[in-house]
């Protein structure tokens, strides 16, 4: 049952010499939503990026410590981070749909998994866009540009995207900041459908979001892992001050 | 901040009337370097246009330039410029590819930009020269089309290269990452996810480099034909073009009726002109409007 996907210890970032993440040691239980919370500039997407070292493509990036993913260490030498990408997909802030049709962008991960079976990808496509609750919305135009939809149902169409490499987590950071309040809560919806099949970590600018939809909260301050707990405990009842004074809004 | 009441504050009619004296003067500064331009193209239109006909556009030349069309000279400069094209394109796109995206800053990635912006500032002959002593004598290409095309090529590569790299650089980054997270590797997540995101910046740098490539007469000095094309009008055959056809026609034949020249030159403008348009229309931002 609490059975953990991610452990991470002691882990330091550092962008050149600049010391970004000190010493985080968490574990990510399987299959539930872990929010990151924090001031902007505390490192909640350096953290994020580091679950599936995205970090890697920044020049001058140093990261010490350890990622384990079902107990392997991802940061070992002998990884294959295209494998592990596959295995921890991605969601970014702003809707990043490709510039291909609607069945390209979700048919993209699979084809470079050498799937090639048009009928294969047919039910990948179909499967997805159900999932992400954008079928019955696109399915007469999946040849159409992606670029024409809605923001809100390009980030659904990212999130599709990204279920069909069939990944085993997925890393969303501040996925709804650029959306309305209505795009906003069908995908608040689709992460708690989500969370019965996938481990979902997410950056949020929103406390009420956090408190919405995740089971465990962290809470970031200059580069540290201030608090880490249950959300319903962090949000009611914080150990630390710090904690305490971001979420009573004293700061930040 | 203490707000004024609605109406007038005091010295605002002579504020006023100082801007319009200052807008004024701007006004007369843009007009006077417009000026030239616009008499310029005037001048060229109404002694270049009354030649221009049937003939005169697709007939080759009589008599030495002074009779006949200009023909097989649209043609070549076409297909120098088409060459040039299939040179800087893939080379161009490849360089800024490695630029934006592979490269490690360092030395050797700041000598490559270095160099590149010191081959922008060589002098078209020199470029003439050094394509034909390489290309035309050392890989024995001749005084030939593919040679002249292989000179312009270089000669418009750093502009390709520069506004390639530009257009790569302002697609958000996003874009790569979320390729690259779904397993892409770098080179599949540029083909097919970069460069069509950065294609409309891509295309406005190659535009502008070819307009500027087809104006210029000094590169194919030494391969372009004076009087008549080679038999096959292809790559391997010694081209005539505009650009030098001007050149060549107003120093070299005695009596030519000068309106013959200004209806070449209003072609060679047109043409300059079409690309530019093709350029600015292209769309500055490298990818579409996201909607809310
Ligand atoms: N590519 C980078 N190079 C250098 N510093 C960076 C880079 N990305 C982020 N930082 C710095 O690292 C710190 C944490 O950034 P980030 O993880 O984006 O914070 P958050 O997502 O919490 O707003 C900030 O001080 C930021 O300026
Ligand atoms: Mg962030």
């Amino acid at each position: 049952m609490s059975e953990n996907k991610f452990e991470v210890k002691d882990l330091h970032l550092y962008y050149g010499s600049f010391h970004a993440l000190k010493g985080i040691t968490m574990a990510i239980p399987a299959r539930r939503v872990v929010a990151f919370i924090g001031p902007s500039g505390c490192g909640k997407s350096t953290f994020l990026r580091t679950l599936n070292r995205m970090n890697d493509l920044i020049p001058g990036v140093r990261v010490q410590g350890q990622v384990l993913l079902d107990g392997r260490d991802i940061y070992a030498p002998d990884v294959d981070v295209v494998a592990l990408r596959q295995r921890v997909g991605m969601v970014f802030q702003r809707p990043n749909p490709f510039p291909m049709s609607i069945f390209d962008n979700v048919a993209y991960g699979p084809r470079l998994l050498g799937v090639r079976d048009r009928n294969a990808l047919r039910r990948i496509v179909g499967e997805c866009l159900e999932a992400v609750g954008l079928w019955d919305e696109v399915r007469s135009r999946l040849d159409a540009s992606a670029l024409g939809l809605s923001g809100g149902q390009q980030q659904r169409l990212c999130i599709a995207r990204c279920l069909a490499v069939e990944p085993e987590v997925i890393l969303m950071d501040e996925p709804t900041s650029a959306l309305d309040p209505v795009a906003t809560a069908k995908i608040e919806d689709l992460i708690l459908r989500l969370k019965e099949r996938y481990t979902i970590v997410i950056v949020t600018h929103s406390m009420q979001q956090a408190a919405r939809i995740s089971d465990y909260t962290g809470f970031f301050l200059n580069g540290e892992l201030v608090e880490f707990g249950p959300t319903g405990t962090l949000f009611t009842n914080p150990r630390d001050q710090r904690t305490e004074d971001y979420i009573t809004g004293r700061f930040g | 901040m203490p707000v004024a009441p609605l109406g007038t504050t005091p010295g605002l009619r002579r504020r006023l009337r100082r801007q319009a004296l200052g807008f004024a003067l701007l006004t007369g500064a843009a007009g006077a370097v417009a000026l030239p331009g616009i008499r310029l193209l005037g001048e060229v239109l109404r002694r270049g246009w009354p030649v221009l006909g049937p003939e005169f556009l697709l007939a080759p030349p009589r008599d030495f330039l002074r009779a006949g069309g200009i023909g097989p000279a649209v043609l070549g400069t076409l297909l120098l410029l088409l060459g040039a094209l299939g040179v800087a394109l893939p080379l161009g796109v490849g360089a800024a590819l490695y630029l934006a995206h592979y490269a490690r800053p360092g030395p050797v990635t700041a000598g490559i930009r270095v160099a590149v912006g010191g081959l922008a500032a060589v002098p078209p002959i020199v470029y003439g020269l050094f394509g034909f002593s390489l290309f035309s004598v050392a890989m024995g290409l001749g005084r030939t089309a593919a040679a002249g095309a292989l000179t312009l090529g270089i000669l418009v590569l750093p502009t390709v290269i520069t506004a390639a790299e530009e257009a790569l650089a302002g697609v958000p980054r996003e874009y790569r990452e979320a390729a690259l997270a779904l397993g892409a590797s770098r080179w599949q997540a540029a083909r097919r996810v970069l460069l069509p995101l950065a294609l409309p910046g891509i295309r406005s740098g190659v535009a502008l480099a070819l307009a500027r490539a087809a104006g210029e007469a000094a590169p194919i000095l030494f391969m372009a034909a004076l009087f008549r094309a080679g038999p096959g009008g292809g790559l391997g055959d010694r081209p005539l073009a505009l650009a030098y056809h001007l050149y060549a026609a107003a120093t070299q034949v005695p009596g030519l009726p000068p309106e013959r020249l200004y209806g070449a030159a209003l072609v060679l403008l047109a043409l300059v002109m079409g690309l530019m348009a093709l350029a600015l229309g292209g769309g500055g931002g490298g990818w579409p409007e996201r909607r809310p």
